[in-house]
């Protein structure tokens, strides 16, 4: 059974290759969309996932956080009050117009935090000390949109909202979902980019004591009124729904990853399904000799996962080549462990289903179909 | 003497969407050991219908298909590759060979499904081959054979399961005049050497002269039978 199936499929070598191609195709169109998906998702929340704090505190019904309001620094105070609680850190986030040293208008958006402070600071820091940004005037940009922004090199100065902003340090790799790109700036600074009064924030950042429960921190910070409390991982959610799912963009992003899905799976089934009834005639006689059913499924099953692992081996090949070559561009294509063993599981199980379908015609054998010249 | 097969007023009735076709009208037939018998009639007339019917691959719409003394007529359809692997052997107008496998890996397909395997099915293959004059093109693929050599593989693929009926649908029907008659000798010295019972379909009047007995076959009815003097 082993060497029929085989050698069925190593026998036409032309024909193999066409069966390769659509599931390497299917594969890698599949793994690049939903990796376009998963990378879209986790950019939208990658200021928020890195913040290191336990809790946000924003204005009551924001959905994301380029939406919330500015409200009064005296909650601050009040967080810092609750049992629990170990620091409470002031934050800005905003989309503001940066003026590139050209003049060219870019729209970027700007992350004011406390450099002295432990929460929501730049990571992947790769020129400049954060702590530079604590001078008036001064900003962190990404590496990934250092030609967007017109920068070149550290000391450079463009403007924020009118007002001056020296490049005093770059990242390298923090993205954003939006064509905006992210600048870190100090809290102060930002309030000044932003024309805030001096008691404004817009977000506060809660890190809770060693060993309190975020939870119980949570439902006790909930007194506070006019804002909301999310936990990290909540707020990041709240986030990532509505840039994927409640605006035009994130809708896009999530239609091409269903096609991508759609497509693969049409592919490698009506690819399978065709290598399978190529060779019809051969179950057909097998179906004669006296082989079981079971035997006829053993064979065209092995034939078809054959193809579909193989097939899959080179997709994903080319699929985690594409994502890690996308680790240097502005757009993220994330493939985790999961998405790799679902595909691996969908691309075997659609193969098993599209010749099982063909075995139907089989396992009715049709004698015309074995004894026509 | 027992026959080998009997089938016993049988009919079929293929649905033609919707429309009934009667390629078998009640055919009484009984095959006895060591015989060949021919079965000729025109195209449509129900020799292929036939054949399948005896070979266990196709279901009578009524009647009995009687295989060493047992009625399979109606014998659930899992139960049936058992009775085609014991009783039967086919050989085919088109060959059927597996064209990725050498002519010694086709006959020990058929081995395999038997149970025999490795080493024991090797040498059972080439003493098959042998037996069709081919043990020279034991490791030859299809593709570079000649017709008359694929067909003497795919009866020695059939024989290779020991199978008391070989069942032959328009044998020399591909193959040039020589082929054709190697291919009946061949067929004729099966029946008589090891007791089988053969069928073969046929319309090639040249193979008249290898039969036992002779089935005219009409319109799904058999018109007359014909004894050879031997
Ligand atoms: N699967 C089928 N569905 C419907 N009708 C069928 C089917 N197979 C055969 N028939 C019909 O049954 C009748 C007998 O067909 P069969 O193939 O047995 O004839 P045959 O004698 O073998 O003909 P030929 O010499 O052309 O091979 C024909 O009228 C044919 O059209
Ligand atoms: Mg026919």
């Amino acid at each position: 059974m082993a060497s029929l199936a085989r050698k069925n499929l190593f026998h036409d070598r032309v024909r193999f290759a066409v069966t390769l191609t659509g599931i390497v195709f299917s594969v890698v169109l599949a793994t690049v969309q939903l990796g376009l998906f998963l990378g879209f998702t986790a950019a939208t929340a990658d200021v928020i996932d890195h913040s290191g704090a336990d809790l946000w505190i924003v204005s009551t019904g924001a959905t994301h956080l380029e939406g919330v309001t500015a409200f009064g620094e005296q909650q601050a105070f009040r967080a810092m009050a609750t049992p629990g609680v170990a620091r409470v850190e002031k934050r800005v986030v905003q989309f503001g117009q940066w003026k590139r040293p050209d003049g060219a208008q870019e729209g970027v958006l700007l992350v004011g935090f406390e450099p002295a402070g432990e929460l929501g600071r730049p990571w992947n820091v790769v020129a400049g000390d954060v702590r530079a940004l604590e001078q008036a005037d001064t900003v962190f940009v990404d590496e990934l949109y250092a030609d967007k922004l017109g920068v070149t090199h550290l000391g450079q100065t463009a403007e924020i909202g009118g007002y001056r902003a020296r490049v005093v340090g770059f990242t390298r790799g923090i993205r954003t979902f939006t064509t905006a790109p992210p600048v870190f700036t100090s809290f102060k600074n930002a309030q000044n980019y932003f024309g805030l009064r001096e008691d404004q924030v817009l977000a506060l950042l809660v890190s809770v004591t060693p060993g309190a429960d975020v939870a119980a921190v949570q439902r006790a910070l909930a007194a506070l009124r006019d804002v909301d409390v999310h936990t990290t991982a909540e707020w990041s959610r709240r986030q990532q729904t509505y840039w994927m799912f409640g605006t035009g963009a994130g809708i896009t992003v999530l239609i091409a990853a269903a096609l991508g899905i759609i497509v693969g799976v049409v592919v490698v089934a009506q690819t399978i399904y065709a290598a399978t009834v190529d060779h019809i005639r051969e179950f057909g006689t097998l179906k004669a000799m006296g082989a079981t059913n079971g035997f006829i499924y053993g064979v065209i099953l092995q034939q078809a996962l054959t193809s579909g692992a193989l097939g899959y081996a080179a997709g994903m090949a080319i699929a985690l080549a594409v994502a890690t070559a996308s680790q240097q561009g502005t757009t993220a294509i994330l493939v985790p462990p999961w998405l790799a063993l679902a595909l691996f599981a969908l691309t075997l199980g659609m193969c098993a289903l599209a010749s099982i379908v063909s075995i139907n015609k089989v396992t009715r054998l049709d004698p015309a179909m074995v004894f026509k010249g | 003497m027992t026959p080998l097969l009997a089938v016993e007023q049988v009919t079929k009735t293929y649905d033609m969407g919707g429309a009934p076709v009667h390629a078998l009208r009640g055919v009484d037939l009984a095959l006895h050991a060591g015989e060949v018998l021919l079965l000729l009639g025109p195209s449509g007339s129900g020799k292929t219908t036939l054949l399948s019917i005896m070979g266990c691959i196709l279901q009578a719409t009524s009647g009995k298909v009687i295989v060493g003394g047992r009625d399979v007529a109606r014998a659930a359809e899992r139960d049936l590759p058992a009775v085609r692997l014991r009783h039967f052997g086919f050989v085919f107008q088109g060959f059927n060979l597996f064209p990725a496998l050498t002519a010694a890996e086709n006959v020990e397909v058929a081995l395999g499904l038997k149970g025999v395997r490795g080493r024991a099915a090797r040498t059972a293959a080439l003493e098959a081959l042998a037996a069709v004059d081919l043990a020279d093109k034991a490791s030859a693929l299809p593709a570079n054979l000649s017709g008359g050599q694929k067909q003497r593989v795919a009866i020695a693929r059939a024989l290779a399961g020991d199978p008391s009926i070989i069942l032959a649908d328009e044998p020399t029907a591909a193959l040039d005049s020589t082929s054709g008659q190697l291919v009946m000798d061949l067929l004729r010295s099966l029946a008589s050497r090891h007791e089988r019972a053969v069928v073969i379909v046929t319309h090639d009047s040249r193979t008249i002269r290898y039969a036992d007995r002779i089935v005219a076959i009409e319109d799904g009815r058999l018109a007359s039978t014909t004894e050879a003097v031997a």
